[in-house]
């Protein structure tokens, strides 16, 4: 299937690139888009730096995926389990709740 | 010839199929969006291309194909030409999972392409595989809307990603299975899950809507501030097969949330006393469910407004993230200490949850002092002179 999808993908590309006129760009037509600016000179890209932000909501990602995968063994198995497992999920779930709480206190997740 | 390469090509011929098929749902998905939206604008929609519009998707297509191919001077070209392949390959492979009908039931072929005992995770890793073709699209353009834009949407799929990730638990513990056919099974058993999880089934629904960039979560495209976000350096076809790929990914996401919250291909039992087996029409039961949903993700965007970047992020972890938590605990609960208690008492629960949730929805924008600006508040408004006369 995944072959399949990526032929299908690439199989447009090279059609795509055959079938198409195949004109030689001036310096303007292939300039990045910046409202009829020239970019080079406008500051894009080079040095450019964007918020931390980002990066800190993809750290509290990986931590709160990692949660959810070790969620899913539990949730599969959870009924032969029971009640004991809701204890054990319950302090897992709390645990990572003093770090969610935490976050929150810092405003990390606060978008001025 | 040999057993595995019968097999072997059953599989591929299976493959071939569903990406045709789904390529065609697209692309009249696509002419079905706009005349959908024409009719909630009191306009008729593209109807000039062929009968009622029907070949307005093959003269997109075509004129597509036979665009020029640019590549942007600043672009990497690698990967600038990499990112649309490997963002329509997940949306494609990922829809492959989702089974039709039982088992044999496609002339003697089972109706999916491939069955795995993990298959919920199998499709959350390749749904969020799309996140990096977006976001490398949006890097290799070496422009600026297209980084904000490739920025933004990373962000908000892993953040709404994570909500989906954790409202489906709830569900998995109820059936013990991550199996599409384990969940069809137990739902066609004890009803459909949305009544037990309609909890779950809201923030499944809510951040399906943020995955695939829609509105009212469609800000890493959104035309009005940052131009075209990821897609504004793309042009001819590999601009459509980003498009495509945003449109198969709203298909697959359809079908998951039939798949598990509204009995898969199977139909609702109380029609079988109408029509002997009419719950039993596989491929029909899914599509119609799928293509209400594909309806309602229509019907969303033609009604709600975008968000606001911070209004998203705070949706997503501050209110998504604990509740979708809550409800798996809520479900554990209910698992650990109900006593063989009958499931209409966690039915209850979760709607209970879920009317929590509406009611908190409006609370807590109060509390996080979002101003609001009201219709009728003409406080805000600079004073017009009033009409005089003529009532």
């Amino acid at each position: 299937m995944l072959l399949v999808a990526l032929g299908i993908g690439v199989l447009a590309v090279i059609v795509s690139a055959i079938l198409g006129p195949k004109k030689r760009g001036s310096r303007t037509k292939l300039m990045a888009y910046e409202s009829g600016n020239d970019p080079e000179h406008g500051g894009v890209g080079t040095g450019q730096r964007f918020p931390v932000h980002f990066y800190l909501v993809a750290m509290l990602f990986i931590v709160f995926d990692i949660e959810t995968a070790f969620f899913y063994p539990l949730a599969v198995a959870y009924q032969k389990l029971v009640p004991f497992a809701f204890f054990e999920a319950l302090t897992f779930v709390l645990l990572l709740l003093v770090g969610y709480v935490y976050v929150l206190k810092k405003k990390v997740l606060e978008w001025a | 010839m040999p057993d595995w390469l019968i097999a072997l090509l059953i599989t591929l011929l299976k493959a071939v199929l569903v990406t045709l098929a789904l390529l065609t749902t697209f692309a009249y998905m696509t002419l079905v969006e706009r005349r959908l939206l024409g009719r909630m604008q009191l306009r008729p929609g593209p109807n000039r291309v062929g009968p009622m519009g029907l070949l307005q998707p093959a003269a997109d297509a075509i004129k597509s194909i036979f665009k020029e191919d640019l590549n942007v001077t600043l672009a990497d070209r690698l990967v600038y030409t990499l990112a649309p392949i490997v963002a329509i390959g997940m949306a494609l492979t990922a829809f492959g999972g989702i089974p039709a009908g039982p088992a044999g039931s496609l002339f003697g072929a089972d109706p999916w392409v491939y069955n795995l005992d993990a298959g919920i995770l199998a499709l959350l890793a390749l749904t969020s595989m799309g996140v990096y073709g977006i976001f490398l699209g949006g890097w290799a353009s070496g422009s600026k809307y297209p980084i904000l834009g490739g920025l933004r949407s990373s962000a908000q799929m892993i953040s709404y990603e994570l909500g989906m990730g954790l409202s489906i638990l709830g569900l998995l513990m109820l059936v013990g299975t991550t199996s599409f056919q384990g969940i069809v099974g137990w739902q066609a058993g004890n009803g459909w899950l949305i009544l037990f999880q309609s909890l779950g089934f809201a923030l499944f629904l809510i951040s399906s809507f943020a995955e695939t960039n829609r509105t009212p979560f469609d800000l890493p495209e959104a035309e009005q501030e940052i131009v075209a976000g990821y897609l504004t350096e793309y042009s001819a076809i590999k601009w459509a097969l980003f498009q495509m790929a945003e449109y198969v990914n709203m298909i697959t996401a359809s079908a998951i949330m039939s798949t598990l919250f509204f009995g898969g291909w199977k139909g609702p039992q109380f029609l079988n006393g109408l029509i002997p087996g009419i719950s039993d029409w596989p491929i029909v039961w899914l599509v119609a469910k799928i293509a209400f949903f594909l309806f309602l993700f229509i019907w969303v965007r033609a009604t709600l407004p975008r968000l606001r970047y911070d209004q998203l992020m705070r949706f997503g972890w501050k209110l998504l993230l604990p509740l979708a938590l809550a409800n798996t605990m809520l479900t554990a609960a209910f698992l650990a200490f109900r006593g063989q208690g009958g499931l209409w008492f966690l039915a209850i629960l979760s709607l209970a949850g879920l009317v929590a949730l509406l009611i908190m929805s409006d609370r807590v924008r109060v509390l996080w002092n979002t101003p609001t600006i009201r219709r009728e508040d003409d406080s805000m408004r600079p004073a017009l002179p009033r009409p005089t006369g003529g009532d």
